[in-house]
């Protein structure tokens, strides 16, 4: 099954992803500079954002690696950070589960983006695998464009900060999410994951929290009771 | 750093990313499973929405950074569309910090 995404029908997917691209770009930015800046050669973060296409594990990598915890240490948080994607396979591994170089291609292209952007289309499966490919295609493109300009742009390093793309992130997420909170269920699991993943998250190395928020789902498995449906 | 540490790394995310769907190939998906699975990645989305706009370094992230993403949630409420949600979100974040709000 080869896919076919008709602009015309999701053109509000490339729009969405188009802007989301700015704000990735702008990250990638950062990422070349401070890669270049910490006495890196040009092709370690150009190579690692083509390869990994990670940001979150590149920057916890980077960062420990700049701060002298040793390449080991980096790797280790790099993964860490990244278990994430665990429960997003999960979740939406079945709309490129098809040839083997889509599931190999569809595996180096899951992200949090092309992961929420995929749910959010609830059961229409030709709009989810489109979503998912048209998002993350456009963020991959968007961060190693970034991370190319950013080692270019040698000692400047922007803060994505000053832009307020740390706030962009999460509302973007927050958009995509919020349909699904009409759900009763799964509005109070959410709830009680938030509530663990923030009492946590001062305490526990990145990554963790969000994974313990896991623990919300139990808050709605005894009460669900499937129409007749015995098993 | 060297090529062969980028060289782990992108082995390592690989290996995690491949997980997920190996291990929902392996077994009969019911239809109760898809819910759960499908509600277990929006937790963690979600959670990653909280942590991202209330905690920076361990501790409180300040102010501009949790109002912009509940401006961005507000809209998203009102049924803005994703490109208004974000460049507000970020807006709101970006204006506060320039007039001094952490």
């Amino acid at each position: 099954m080869s896919p076919r995404f008709p602009p015309e029908r999701d053109r509000d997917l490339y729009r969405d992803a188009g802007a989301m691209s700015i704000g990735i770009g702008i990250v990638g930015v950062s990422f070349g500079a401070l890669a270049t800046s910490a006495g890196l050669p040009w092709w370690i973060p150009v190579a690692m954002s083509f390869l990994t296409f990670a940001a979150t594990s590149q920057f916890a990598m980077l960062a420990v690696v700049m701060a002298g915890g040793g390449v080991l240490a980096g790797l280790a948080a790099g993964v860490l950070v990244h278990l994430r994607h665990i429960p997003y396979g999960m979740a939406v591994g079945d709309l490129y589960w098809d040839r083997w170089w889509m599931r190999l291609v569809g595996t180096f292209m899951l992200i949090d983006q092309s992961t929420a952007f995929a749910l959010s289309a609830g059961d229409d499966r030709r709009r989810a695998r489109a979503a998912y490919w048209i998002t993350t295609t456009i963020m991959f493109v968007a961060w190693n464009v970034g991370t190319v300009v950013g080692v270019l742009a040698g000692g400047f390093v922007p803060d994505p900060d000053v832009f307020g793309l740390d706030a962009a992130f999460p509302a973007l997420l927050l958009a995509l999410v919020m349909p699904a909170l009409k759900d009763r269920d799964t509005l109070a699991a959410v709830l009680v994951g938030a509530l663990i993943a923030v009492g946590t998250a001062p305490f526990l190395p990145t990554g963790i929290p969000v994974l313990l928020a896991l623990v919300g789902l139990l808050a709605t498995w005894p009460r669900r009771r499937p129409k007749g449906d015995a098993a | 750093m060297t090529m062969a540490a980028v060289l782990a790394l992108a082995v390592g995310v690989f290996l995690v990313r491949l997980a997920g769907p190996v291990m929902r190939s392996r077994i009969t998906v019911s239809a109760r499973t898809e819910t759960m699975m499908k509600r277990g990645a929006m937790v963690v989305l979600a959670a990653l929405v909280v942590t991202g706009a209330l905690v920076a370094d361990g501790g409180f992230a300040g102010w501009a950074l949790p109002a912009g993403v509940l401006v961005g949630g507000l809209l998203a409420w009102r049924r803005a569309p994703i490109l208004v949600v974000v460049v507000a979100a970020a807006g709101t974040t970006a204006l506060l910090r320039l007039a001094g709000v952490a």
